[in-house]
């Protein structure tokens, strides 16, 4: 799989970003490369990057996030660190971005450097299962909407079809032909689709260009069944 | 059967309030509710409903009793500081007579407080929140599915008995995702009650909604009126789960998302042979006092286990009218507890016995 130095995911609201975004991050330090992962995420006050603080220090991957960040202090702020982050070419940078165009919104302010060193990946996460990009009518839209308030336009897309713990291998084989559709329609790549590591067994060699997730921990764990 | 669909509890709460017919929302962003107004306000005009975001939590509460005084299903929703400013309208609802759902996706207080999940709101939801002698319905979701399943019960309780219905969630059910098997769409503007005042068309004497009464004697008719409906809700509505109650013990009581993390630590406790099961109250009114009360018959104590400091447990304490000890775990803040502190709590109320 090809990378770029900078790498956006974005995309409507709990279609998965931070955790692929995460998994992304973890790739790009297993081919040896320094990596730093910045969440500007300043929609979502729950579930975040920062859940994962511990983690990503022990594999030696970089976190950059709001110091309000699972705090109680509901500021849509972002982090200063992430100017040097986008303007440093020596560090692989992986952006989380915040949900539809109001989340996008932020990345306006890095637009023209990430624009200008021409060297990013503008990745469009999309589940299938979520009741907004339910069909490609309407996942166009958000797409839009998202490109409009960024500043930049999507270069692929990122199938991210699942139903959470719930996600059987035929979900995500049944999200395949919508994710093709799309990118017919848009004209952008299929870069990768996802499946959480314990359905890949089942869809390797099916599934093209298959990216294995391993699932954030949250500092609680709730059963599925009420 | 609609197909599975993965939502976050706030938007399970717009989609099930749709499909139940509701085609009026009136609300004010506040954290972590805001997700119910975003998503009101995409698809609303797109069903030929209306989406207002009011210039402040009472404004909306009023424009809700506009709307339920025609007899449509309308709706707000907030979180607590914001439940707190729509008291005095839900007042005014619950002397009206009239239906309407408020959605309530707790945070941490008292005052501002947080933005992190909490059950603190219980007393302010249970004992009738605002002026006067009134209870509204209160439902504690404890899945993204019951999010929005007890929206649809929650608009018909409301529209059955005429008082207004509060969905009481917390921060976490409403920004937690899960598969969701929405229900089967309904009538968005069913024929009118016989009390809606939506026009005389000369042909009867004028409906009025109101909550002012000049004769002092009416007004007492009036409450003693409400009342019996009341009594009606607690005979033939109350909701709960019970889990693992049949040989229990220890019996835990824990609503949303506590009763999540619960069952976790119940399982894990009946590994290490501990007896014990938990009553889900699923209405926390009216609260699910018959079957504690039946509890307190068998088990040797109780456990609370709340987001707050302890509100439910006064409600068990007068369910089982103070047969047997009630402990309580709880975090407040924003804080969660992990199973492992709801199974510490367990295991030492099993070794203090009864």
């Amino acid at each position: 799989m090809n990378y770029k130095r900078v790498t956006l995911f974005a995309g409507h609201y709990g279609s998965g970003k931070t955790n692929i975004a995460l998994n992304y991050a973890r790739w790009l330090r297993r081919q040896k490369l320094p990596v730093t992962i910045a969440d500007l995420d300043i929609v979502n006050p729950y579930f975040r990057t920062k859940d994962s603080e511990a983690a990503l220090a022990e594999e030696g991957i970089g976190l950059i996030v709001s110091e309000f960040a699972n705090s109680n202090v509901d500021l849509p702020a972002m982090p200063k660190e992430a100017y040097g982050l986008v303007n440093d070419p020596s560090v692989y940078a992986v952006l989380d971005i915040g949900g539809d165009d109001r989340g996008a919104l932020a990345l306006g302010r890095y637009t023209p450097a990430i624009k200008e060193e021409g060297n990013y990946e503008m990745l469009f996460v999309v589940n299938r299962s979520r009741p907004l990009t339910r069909t490609v009518a309407d996942t166009l839209e958000v797409m839009g909407e998202i490109e409009e308030a960024s500043g930049i336009p999507f270069t692929a897309i990122v199938n991210n079809t699942n139903l959470g713990l719930q996600t059987t291998a035929a979900d995500v084989l049944a999200s395949l032909p919508y994710a093709q559709e799309l990118s017919q329609i848009t004209g952008l790549p299929i870069k990768m689709t996802c499946a959480a590591e314990q359905l890949c067994p089942e869809l390797s060699g099916i599934v093209p260009d298959l990216f294995p997730l391993s699932i954030q921990k949250l500092y609680y764990m709730i059963n599925s069944e009420v | 059967m609609q197909e599975k669909t993965l939502m976050k509890g706030n938007e399970a709460i717009a989609e099930a309030a749709i499909l139940a017919g509701c085609r009026h929302y009136f609300g004010y962003p506040i954290t972590p509710q805001t997700e119910v107004a975003a998503y009101m306000a995409k698809k609303m005009p797109k069903i030929g409903g209306t989406f207002l975001q009011a210039e402040s939590e009472i404004a909306a509460i009023n424009m809700v009793y506009g709307v339920a005084s025609t007899g449509k299903l309308a709706m707000t929703s907030s979180s607590s500081p914001g439940i707190a400013l729509k008291a005095e309208g839900i007042s005014y609802l619950a002397g009206a007579d009239l239906p309407a759902l408020i959605v309530n996706v707790q945070r941490g207080g008292p005052g501002l407080g947080g933005i992190q999940p909490s059950q603190s709101d219980y007393f302010l939801a249970t004992r009738g929140p605002g002026h006067g002698d009134f209870h509204v319905l209160v439902l504690a979701p404890a899945s993204v599915q019951e999010m929005a399943d007890l929206t649809g019960k929650a608009f018909e309780l409301a529209m059955k008995y005429r008082m207004p219905a509060m969905l009481l969630a917390d921060g976490t059910m409403g920004q937690m995702m899960e598969p969701v098997v929405l229900p089967e769409p309904k009538e968005p503007n069913p024929v009118p009650p016989a009390w809606a005042a939506v026009g005389t068309e000369g042909k009867r004497f004028h409906n009025v909604i109101n909550s002012l009464y000049l004769d002092p004697l009416t007004l007492e008719r009036t409450n003693f009126e409400r009342f019996e409906r009341y009594a009606a809700v607690e005979r033939d509505e109350t909701m709960w789960e019970e889990f693992m109650m049949e040989d229990a013990e220890i019996c835990v009581v824990s609503c949303g998302i506590t009763a999540r993390v619960s069952r976790n630590a119940i399982v894990e406790a009946r590994k290490r042979g501990i007896k014990v099961g938990m009553i889900r109250p699923i209405t926390l009114w009216p609260f699910p006092k018959k079957p504690l009360l039946a509890a307190a018959e068998k088990v040797k104590s109780f456990l609370c286990v709340e987001l707050n400091m302890g509100q439910m447990k006064e409600d068990v304490e007068l369910a089982i009218r103070c047969k047997k000890p009630v402990d309580l775990c709880c975090r407040v803040g924003g804080m969660i507890p992990s199973p492992d502190e709801v199974l510490a709590a367990i295991v030492k109320a099993n070794e203090q016995g009864g």
